[in-house]
């Protein structure tokens, strides 16, 4: 229980840091409405004939590209804490092993609530409106939460062998970015070339914006080029994936912690 | 009772090809201070980050407090307080709220932890800053505050791991004021410098480092000792020089050494004050004035210097929170 009780005290250090930084968390929701707005207005052209409009199979895309940015968040904020030689006293203290890492992918996963409902409401805004009832929505939601936390373990990872907070950053946004376009997050994977659809239709990135779009009750036409198991199980899929990550992760983490070492 | 045991301990980097830790072998006795003196990358930090859990060392063997840093590393982080070359708390964060959060992870109870905030930020003279955001703290303020991180739980042995580095004048005066405060209350202290004046004022014992292994061992007298004796060192008016240096190469019986430009004359003497007493009286009688007087003993840089071969190197200045450039010290 003290495992638990360690990592929350870490959690509670970084929703400490938001009200001493009012700023972070300010920018942090501000970005995603940004694209919210964007890509409503800009790429809004491209629904012709969707019922309800682009804007209802992209804020599925949108939500996930934002908790997919986890990633990059915890892999710099874990970067820093090494740079700034704060893991190592906290590796001086007798806690549990676990308890930093935990709590700081409890953090940013609690701060991705905060900015999935800011996003929800710029998106029933500009004319979002999930029809799958609020038991669905609120699984819908839970899943992208659920696959935000499994990323930041892999930003733990990133953040513990990198060496530099603002290398680990730029390195992880050129990793997700090209994941969350080569999907079906914001436009049809059958437009792509035919090795790039493959890629697009297995990418985790793909599967739970399908997984989304079920669970909000619209039915993904962006990207299906056969009926492989992906496209025709995305929720599922999804799952096996987020699990996955978490199962290479975690224990890559947790051993990576134990010989942490600011230098 | 010996608090800090380190037996053979030999810590290699990057598979093998970098030695930082060869062999060394110290200890430390309990309510006493010692202090690893040596140069950058002599294998002091590797040390300290044996000694407190933080790695594990390639051979040998440890214990801090009668336990064994190996075996049961969670039994040693519940005595021990380390604190850093740089200041390891939360920037974004105040020192109040450092403290607490620490004093929690110490697994203190909320009020107990705030209690020891309150304390301890009274004792570093923080007092005044406890709700400003660590980001504007001077350096010396910093690293009390990672000090006082350190003490939360009374720890039976306390590793600073070159605590001044970086700091200015006044931060390392106030910084040592801070430790010599603790050393009156009994701590059990390890203390890495590369300042040879630090140890000095600090430190019962001293241990030499370099290249990661002891090369001498002794109090800072025993040290000075080693290299050579005193040395009387007298300045007098230009016109004076060589009958003031045939009266002191006569009362000593040693040879001279004479700084023409500075009108310096030095001899190496056995019983110190005694023959400067003799010298002062024959200046008398002959009515030489000496401007200038000293009975001189070797500084550690000399000791540093006779043992290693090189002087010591130079600081460096590393400003706190950034990365140090360079080898593991």
């Amino acid at each position: 229980m003290n495992g638990i009780r360690d990592a929350l005290i870490i959690t509670k250090r970084q929703l400490l840091q938001l009200t001493r930084v009012p700023e972070v968390l300010i920018f942090t929701t501000i970005q995603p409405v940004m694209f919210v707005l964007l890509f409503r207005y800009v790429f809004g052209g491209l629904g012709v004939g969707i019922k309800g409009g682009y804007v209802q199979l992209l804020m599925p895309g949108i939500f996930v590209q934002t908790v997919a940015f986890t990633l990059a968040a915890t892999a710099q904020g874990l970067a820093q804490d090494m740079e700034k030689g704060l893991i190592d006293r906290f590796r001086s203290l007798p806690i549990a092993r676990s308890a930093v890492v935990v709590g700081r992918t409890l953090g940013d996963g609690l701060l991705n609530i905060v900015v999935l409902v800011v996003m929800g409401l710029a998106g029933f805004i500009v004319g979002w409106r999930p029809t799958s009832g609020v038991f669905h929505i609120l699984l819908g939601f839970l899943m992208l939460l659920f696959f935000g936390y499994s990323l930041s373990w892999a930003g733990i990872f990133a953040g513990l062998i990198s060496k530099d907070a603002r290398v680990v950053a730029n390195v992880s946004f050129l990793f997700i970015f090209p994941l969350t376009f080569l999907s079906n997050a914001f436009a049809s994977t059958t437009s792509m070339p035919k090795a790039l659809q493959y890629f697009a239709e297995w990418n985790p990135v793909s599967t739970m914006v399908a997984a989304a779009r079920q669970l909000f009750g619209f039915h993904n036409t962006f990207g299906v080029t056969a009926h492989s198991l992906p496209s025709e199980h995305p929720i599922q899929t999804s799952l096996v994936y987020m699990v996955l990550i978490m199962g290479i992760f975690i224990p890559l983490s947790v051993r990576r912690y134990k010989t942490a070492s600011s230098r | 009772m010996k608090s800090v045991v380190a037996e053979n301990i030999v810590k290699t980097y990057r598979k093998g090809a970098v030695l930082a830790l060869d062999g060394l072998s110290l200890d430390v006795e309990e309510g006493t201070v010692l202090s690893v003196l040596g140069p950058n990358g002599a294998g002091k930090t590797t040390l300290v980050r044996v000694l407190s859990t933080l790695l594990e060392p390639d051979s040998g063997h440890a214990t801090v407090g009668g336990i064994d840093v190996i075996k049961n590393p969670k039994g040693v982080r519940e005595i021990i307080g380390l604190s850093g070359q740089y200041a390891a708390v939360d920037e974004t964060l105040t020192g109040w709220d450092n403290l607490v959060m620490f004093g929690q992870l110490y697994h203190l109870s909320g009020a107990a932890a705030r209690q020891r905030a309150t304390e301890l930020l009274a004792q570093f003279s923080l007092a005044d800053a406890a709700h400003r955001p660590i980001k504007t703290f001077s350096g010396g303020m910093r690293r009390r505050l990672d000090l006082a991180a350190s003490l939360i739980i009374r720890p039976k042995v306390l590793f600073l791991d070159e605590p001044t580095t970086g700091l200015d004048p006044r931060g390392r005066m106030e910084m040592w004021g801070v430790i010599e405060d603790l050393v009156r209350e009994g701590v059990t202290l390890l203390l890495t410098t590369q300042y040879l004046e630090e140890a000095d004022q600090l430190a019962d014992d001293i241990v030499v480092i370099d290249h990661g292994r002891v090369i001498a061992h002794g109090t800072s007298d025993e040290l000075k000792n080693q290299v050579g004796g005193e040395r009387v060192e007298i300045v007098v008016a230009e016109a004076n020089v060589s009958p003031a240096t045939e009266i002191i190469e006569r009362v000593t019986h040693g040879q001279a050494t004479v700084d023409q430009g500075l009108r310096k004359i030095s001899v190496p003497v056995s019983d110190g004050t005694q023959t400067l007493i003799a010298v002062i009286r024959a200046f008398d009688e002959a009515g030489i004035h000496a401007l200038d007087l000293a009975l001189k003993r070797p500084s550690l840089d000399d000791v540093f210097l006779s043992l290693t071969g090189h002087v010591a190197e130079e600081e460096v200045v590393v400003e706190p929170g950034k990365k140090k450039r360079g080898a593991r010290a």
